[in-house]
Order: structure tokens, then C-alpha cells, then sequence
């Protein structure tokens, strides 16, 4: 056989086998086949900043590192695809963006993890999110004060609303011109899509009961974007967009990254970071390729999300730290909060083929913003666009439906209107991330996840339901039903506070314990709001980059200055 | 029960902009499923396909539905979920003990495997299953209503609307890259959609012909 490789298989060789981001070149996500150049680091020399996940938390802080001149590296567990290559339109072929090693789940509620709320992949969970970008009402920031209920964020509203304005613009957010709730904001910087059925009954619904709605915020172009065209409505953007319309990292924050002169290493799994005598991080062990390497470093970031941030945290227990690092509080794996998902679902007479388009065209975020409600925390809800698979499972898990029912009900697929909660649950700390005796593919425990709702909580949902349901009603939907039983995003089990006691991180997202350990995702947040976070983590990436180089110059990244 | 969508094949859409070519090499590499069983014994193999009967119950008048293949070919190749419940084993452990229990409470009940049962007593099995009432030591303390809701329901279902037969019946649209869609609003369809019969079964069926 000749020694030549034909381009055209290294371009199709299985990302989930083979590593892409070595050798001194990086997948071009933009170009079918392409490459472009990328740093590379040796093992044996620190790097400034080791980050370990590349989502929106990981991802985002790596571009704004690299850009202002650090050594960084970054490790991902998940391929690093180009999607105009790998991304077929098709649900179960799509399920590889999803963290799906073994987790056990537990608990009065136990969560549905993997699909909807876990992504395993350059760009993390932003490679399947439904793009949703909008930002936390100013008060939830002091929600212990000023709303009598879970805990304040050690950052203020005032200094977020800039770095919100700084997401929206890096990710083309195309939106409203004026939004209906909360402080003044710029205008989205690209124009609104246009609504589908799904969207238009939503509308409609809120119209009849009396409460404002808007176009939802969204990271999706429409408009072109350098090599990117706008969105052309597949509808399929919760299991990966195949034609780059969707601002996830891995097409923003991470060739940005890489441009700068990061370096990131894909099907690569981070199980232990390494602290010296001094009680300082020194680096992570990660598997890569059959083998296990060691990364020096003068800083590690953890940024896995909320289960697998605080499952690296606990894996590297020492004599030092035996209750595993940044732990002193106890509160690693702690406060877990995911957000209600609840949904009312009715039939229209009308077509609404719900699966064109993105899935959530519009929203209400009244309840978020009117506090005359007999339980602490908002909610919104937005249109839906289930594809076969999902809403298939929907009706059988949820509903309860299996046979000739079920098959009767799959029928009026065209016909389907729901809308969804993204509802804020109760930070609890005994809802909580432990780690289990079983081990994963890589000889590592694997993550037990315990969740219950708290009266709070049920109160929440009660409402809600009952609210969509008269939304339904309004429109003259038929054969309501309530699916009472789903949860989505994952936050908060490494939360960001003033007090060591208390708290896990700083506001600047450095650990208490260990000052070259910082955190920088969804784990630090100490309370979840009733919208989705992907803006604000990002926005807590930005700004950890900010205050990280304010630090820099100041002298005060090798240890933390006396207050 | 009358086609909702006459004539309507999504595999008319194959050469269309509305496919590429990894979605075509993903779906080619579905409907070729083998028909026998790999990770299942042919009758393990023979018990899901009875199961998936009563689940997703099939029309006679087309091609089924390979469901116990699909199942079979998910089972080999050993993607999970993502989680499980603490009294669930992974995937294959469950499957295999499940329907291993199953086969017990058949015979302690009516003295013959799951799959030689009549289906009404199949379904009874299957009821009873999901609300708790079977209690055999072969499930080995794993949750038959777990059992139920997370694998046997859950794999089935996922698996039957996989197929692009199962699309064809609810009128979805399908694969849809490059081309999207254009055509958003209510009772709004794009020609390349299904057309729905609506009560005139001729007209929507000449639409449907021509979505490729």
C-alpha cells in the first residue's frame, strides 16, 4: 500500500477516537477539513493557567486569559469537532455531545442528568444548550437581602450588567430592541428572529392573560458572522448546530483562544490535581491516549460544571486535605441547585410543527419580575420544539403513555404547543454531589448526585403549572396535560461568597483554601435565578479574566493580600 | 387508522439539500441495522421484539420497525445515558436481568417464557411491572419500576422513533442540513414537508410526492 494518507480520511477520522488538538495544529471549526496552527506547551514547564473544561465557564476565561497574555492550557474530557463535518440531523446520532459516563442519581427527586444539562466536548454543554441568553434581574444578586431568601452573591448587580453587554456583544446575542423587564440594557446587538407557531402561541397566551412577553434573547446569528451564515430554522439546536449559526465556545471563546495562543488538548480527563508540601497547586494529572500525563502549572482553574468540578475537587484528596481540596468550608459538592422544568402541553387545531426553528423563539419573564406570589424566586417560560425522539419519551416517561395510546398520541406530533418553565429552585445543602465506590472508564469514582425539592420549590411548580395551563386555555389548546417532573442546568456546588466559612470561592472565583485554585462555572453560583446561566457564567468568566490580570499587575497571584 | 400523511416518505429527501452526507452515512448505517442479534441471545433477542409488540405496536401493512435490533445494536455498542438510579445496574446488567426476570414471573404466573404468553397476558406483565406489583428474586434487587420507566420504555421508544418509518407516521420533517426551513407560522409548510390529509387524502398525497 503507498505511504500516502488521502486528506479526505484524516478530515472523516472518528474525533471521539483520536485527539485533534495536537501536534502543533487545532480542528478549524469554520472550514470542512481544516486546520489552523496552535501553541503547544511542554508538560514539564508551568503554564500560567491550566483550566480544566472548555464550556462556557472554561472556554470563555481561556480566551480572555490567552488575549491578555498568560500561558494557558486548556484539558477537555469530550472530541473536538468541526461541525460542518461531524454534526448529523439527527437526534440519536447526536447524543455523543452528551456527558454520558456513569453517574448515580439519588435522592427524594432524583435529576435526569446527560442529555439536557452534561456536555462532553471541546465547548462543553454550549455545543447542545438552546442558546437562551438572558441575564439575572439585579435583586437576585442580593437575594438574601432584598428578597428574604437563599444567599447574596459577593458581586454587584451594577458591575455584572457590563460584563452581561460584554457577552451579548461576543456572541452577536440577537434579541429585542427593548426589553420588557429590568434596568435599562443596550439593544441586542443582532436583530430578533422571526417566530414560529410555537413561539406566536406563547404570545398569544400572554396576550389573553394580561402579561407582557418578548422574543428570547438568543445566541444564534441572524445575521452573517464572518465564515458563519445565519440561522436557517433546522430546528435540531439542542443536539448540536451542523451549520455554525450557534454561538457556543466552541465556535466563539475557543478559536479566539486558540488565536491567542492557547493551547487546548480534546479526549482529555482530568482525575487529580496535584498539591505540593506547601499546600499549593502544582499542576493535574490527566489521561490522554492510553496514558496518564502530568500538566505543571502555576494555576488550575476548575471548570467542569457542577457535577464534575466538585467530583475533581473531592478526587484529590491528600494528607493535607482529606476531605479533598478548596474543602474547608465542607461545602465542596454542597448546595447543588438545578432549576424546575416543568412544562403544560395541549394540542392546537392549527399546525404548529414546533420542530422549525430554534426550540425557544419566546418568553415571559413576568413572574420572574412580580413578587405577589406565595413562594420565594421567579421563573420564566418559553415555547417549545420537542423532536420526535424527546417528545416520544415525553409522553411515555412523563405521561405515562406506552401501545396504542401512545402511538395515537405521537400523531398529533404537528399539532403539539407546550411551554416550559426555567424555574429558580432553593439552594439546600444537603442536595449534593458525593462520590460513589463504583468507578468510571478511567479508574476514577464516579459522581452520586442526591436531589429533593423543598416546599419552596413544589410551590413554584404549583404555580406555574397552573399558570401555562391557563395559558393553554387562552389559546383554546386542547388535551392540557402537566409534566410535573423535569429539572434542568446545574449549579452551585462550589458557591462564591465574602466569607471562608461559608463559601467555597471568592467573588473572583479563587478558592478560600488554596490560593492558586480558582473555580470558573456554574458550581460558584450561589443562587440560580429563574432563567438560564449560560450568560451569566460566561459573565463570571469574563470577569474573573478581568480581575485575575488586576491581580497580575498588583503582584497578588502568588498569594492572596491581607484584608 | 387513515395515513395522517399520505404518501409521505422522508427518505424522498435523501438527495435533497435538506440532507448531507454524514447525515445520510448515519441514517444508511440505521435502516441496515443487522436483523439478528449480536449482544442479545436469540431469545433474549425474541423476548424484546415481543415486548417492543406491545409497546409500540406496528401496522402490518409496511415493513416493521427493527426495534429489538436497534435495541440489540445500543446494547453493543454501550452508550449510556448519562445516569442511573441507585438500585439500577448499568445498562447491559439491566437489560439482561430484566428480561431474565421477566421470563420468571411468566412461568411463575402461566408456566411459560414472556414471549410464548398471549398478548394479553403479555400486557398484564407489563402493567404490573410499572406499577410495582411484581416481586420475583430474579430482579435481584433491581427496581422493576425503574426497570420499566428508565430502560424498557425509554429504549424502546427512542429506538422506534429513530426510524424514518416512525417520522413518516407523525409527518416530522426529518434530517435538515443544510436547508432548514423557511415557512414558520401557523398552517404554515414548507414543500418540502409533509402535507397533511386534512380530510382530502388525494391532495395532501400529491404534495407528498413531491418533497424530495
Amino acid at each position: 500500500m503507498p505511504m500516502q494518507r488521502p486528506e479526505r480520511t484524516a478530515m472523516l477520522a472518528d474525533p471521539l477516537a483520536e485527539p485533534r488538538g495536537k501536534d502543533g495544529r487545532a480542528p478549524d471549526v469554520f472550514r470542512p477539513g481544516g486546520w489552523v496552527p496552535m501553541r503547544q506547551y511542554r508538560e514539564s514547564e508551568p503554564v500560567d493557567f491550566l483550566i480544566v473544561g472548555t464550556g462556557a465557564g472554561g472556554g470563555t476565561l481561556a480566551c480572555r486569559l490567552a488575549e491578555a497574555g498568560f500561558s494557558v492550557v486548556g484539558l477537555d474530557a469530550g472530541p473536538w469537532f468541526r461541525p460542518l463535518d461531524d454534526f448529523a440531523s439527527d437526534e440519536a446520532e447526536q447524543s455523543k455531545l452528551y456527558w454520558t459516563d456513569d453517574r448515580i442519581s439519588t435522592g427524594a427527586n432524583p435529576l435526569q442528568l446527560g442529555s439536557n444539562n452534561s456536555g462532553k466536548a471541546v465547548g462543553g454543554s454550549t455545543v447542545h444548550f438552546a442558546m437562551v441568553s438572558l441575564r439575572f434581574r439585579p435583586e437576585w444578586f442580593r437575594a438574601r437581602t432584598l428578597l428574604g431568601y437563599g444567599a447574596d452573591w459577593p458581586i454587584d448587580w451594577r458591575e455584572m450588567w457590563s460584563y452581561y453587554a460584554e457577552v451579548e456583544q461576543a456572541l452577536k446575542i440577537a434579541g429585542p430592541i427593548s426589553y420588557p423587564w429590568g434596568p435599562k440594557r443596550p439593544r441586542y446587538p443582532y436583530r430578533a428572529h422571526e417566530l414560529n407557531a410555537a413561539a406566536l402561541a406563547l404570545a398569544e397566551g400572554c396576550e389573553k392573560l394580561g402579561v407582557a412577553w418578548s422574543e428570547t434573547p438568543l445566541a444564534t446569528l441572524s445575521a452573517p458572522r464572518g465564515l458563519a451564515h445565519p440561522c436557517v430554522y433546522r430546528g435540531f439546536c439542542v443536539t448540536g448546530c451542523s451549520t455554525n449559526a450557534k454561538q457556543s465556545a466552541l465556535v466563539t471563546w475557543i478559536p479566539h483562544a486558540v488565536a491567542a495562543g492557547a493551547e487546548l488538548r480534546d479526549l482529555s480527563m482530568a482525575g487529580r490535581i496535584e498539591v505540593d508540601a506547601a499546600g499549593r497547586a502544582v499542576g493535574v494529572h490527566y489521561f490522554r491516549e492510553d496514558a496518564w500525563h502530568f500538566q505543571q502549572a502555576r494555576n488550575v482553574v476548575v471548570a467542569g460544571y457542577a457535577i464534575e468540578t466538585p467530583r475533581l475537587l473531592l478526587n484529590s484528596t491528600t494528607d493535607r486535605y482529606p476531605d479533598g481540596l478548596a474543602n474547608s468550608s465542607g461545602l465542596v459538592g454542597r448546595y447543588l441547585t438545578v432549576q424546575a422544568n416543568q412544562a403544560a402541553w395541549g394540542l392546537s387545531k392549527r399546525e404548529i410543527r414546533s420542530y422549525k426553528g430554534p426550540p425557544s423563539l419566546a418568553l415571559t419573564e413576568h413572574w420572574n419580575y412580580d413578587d405577589r406570589k406565595d413562594f420565594f424566586g421567579g421563573y420564566c417560560y418559553m415555547s417549545q420544539g420537542p423532536l420526535p425522539q424527546l417528545w416520544a419519551n415525553t409522553l411515555a416517561t412523563a405521561r405515562g403513555l406506552w401501545g396504542a395510546p401512545l402511538m395515537e398520541a405521537m400523531e398529533n406530533y404537528n399539532h403539539q404547543v407546550g411551554l416550559k418553565i426555567v424555574g429558580e429552585m432553593m439552594p439546600q445543602a444537603n442536595n449534593r454531589v458525593t462520590l460513589a465506590d463504583d468507578k468510571d472508564q478511567y479508574g476514577l469514582p464516579i459522581a452520586r448526585v442526591e436531589y429533593a425539592w423543598c416546599d419552596n420549590d413544589r410551590r413554584l411548580i404549583d404555580h406555574a403549572l397552573d399558570f401555562m395551563t391557563q395559558a393553554l386555555q387562552a389559546i383554546d389548546a386542547s388535551d392540557i396535560w402537566q409534566q410535573t417532573d423535569d429539572t434542568c442546568h446545574i449549579n452551585g456546588t462550589a458557591r462564591m461568597g465574602i466569607d471562608p466559612r461559608t463559601s467555597v470561592v471568592d467573588a473572583d472565583c479563587r478558592s478560600w483554601d488554596i490560593p492558586n485554585l480558582w473555580i470558573c462555572d456554574g458550581s460558584v453560583f450561589p443562587t440560580v435565578g429563574g432563567v438560564n446561566p449560560s450568560l451569566t457564567i460566561q459573565a463570571i468568566a469574563c470577569r474573573t479574566a478581568n480581575r485575575i490580570r488586576a491581580l497580575a499587575a498588583r503582584g497578588e497571584l502568588e498569594r492572596r493580600a491581607h484584608v | 387508522m387513515p395515513d395522517r400523511y399520505p404518501g409521505y416518505d422522508v427518505l424522498a429527501k435523501r438527495h435533497t439539500p435538506s440532507w448531507n452526507e454524514q447525515t445520510r452515512r448515519v441514517i444508511d448505517r440505521r435502516l441496515a441495522v443487522p436483523r439478528t442479534p449480536r449482544f442479545l441471545s436469540d431469545h433474549e433477542f425474541a423476548t424484546v421484539q415481543a415486548i417492543a409488540a406491545e409497546v409500540v405496536p406496528q401496522p402490518v401493512h409496511r415493513p416493521p420497525v427493527p426495534v429489538a435490533a436497534l435495541i440489540d445494536a445500543k446494547l453493543l455498542d454501550d452508550i449510556q445515558d448519562g445516569f442511573r438510579a441507585a438500585d439500577m445496574p448499568r445498562q447491559r446488567t439491566a437489560w439482561l436481568r430484566g428480561l431474565q426476570a421477566l421470563d420468571a414471573e411468566a412461568q411463575a404466573a402461566h408456566g411459560a417464557a414472556f414471549r410464548a404468553l398471549t398478548a394479553e397476558r403479555r400486557c398484564d406483565l407489563l402493567l404490573q411491572m410499572k406499577q410495582g406489583a411484581l416481586k420475583h428474586d430474579s430482579w435481584g434487587g433491581m427496581s422493576p419500576v425503574n426497570f420499566f420507566k428508565q430502560r424498557l420504555l425509554h429504549d424502546i421508544v427512542e429506538a422506534y422513533w429513530s426510524h424514518p418509518t416512525a417520522w413518516n407516521e407523525i409527518g416530522w420533517g426529518g434530517p435538515a442540513s443544510p436547508r432548514g426551513y423557511v415557512r414558520m407560522g401557523y398552517d404554515e409548510r414548507d414543500p418540502w414537508e409533509a402535507a397533511e390529509a386534512h380530510g382530502d387524502a388525494d391532495a395532501a398525497s400529491r404534495k407528498n410526492r413531491h418533497v424530495g
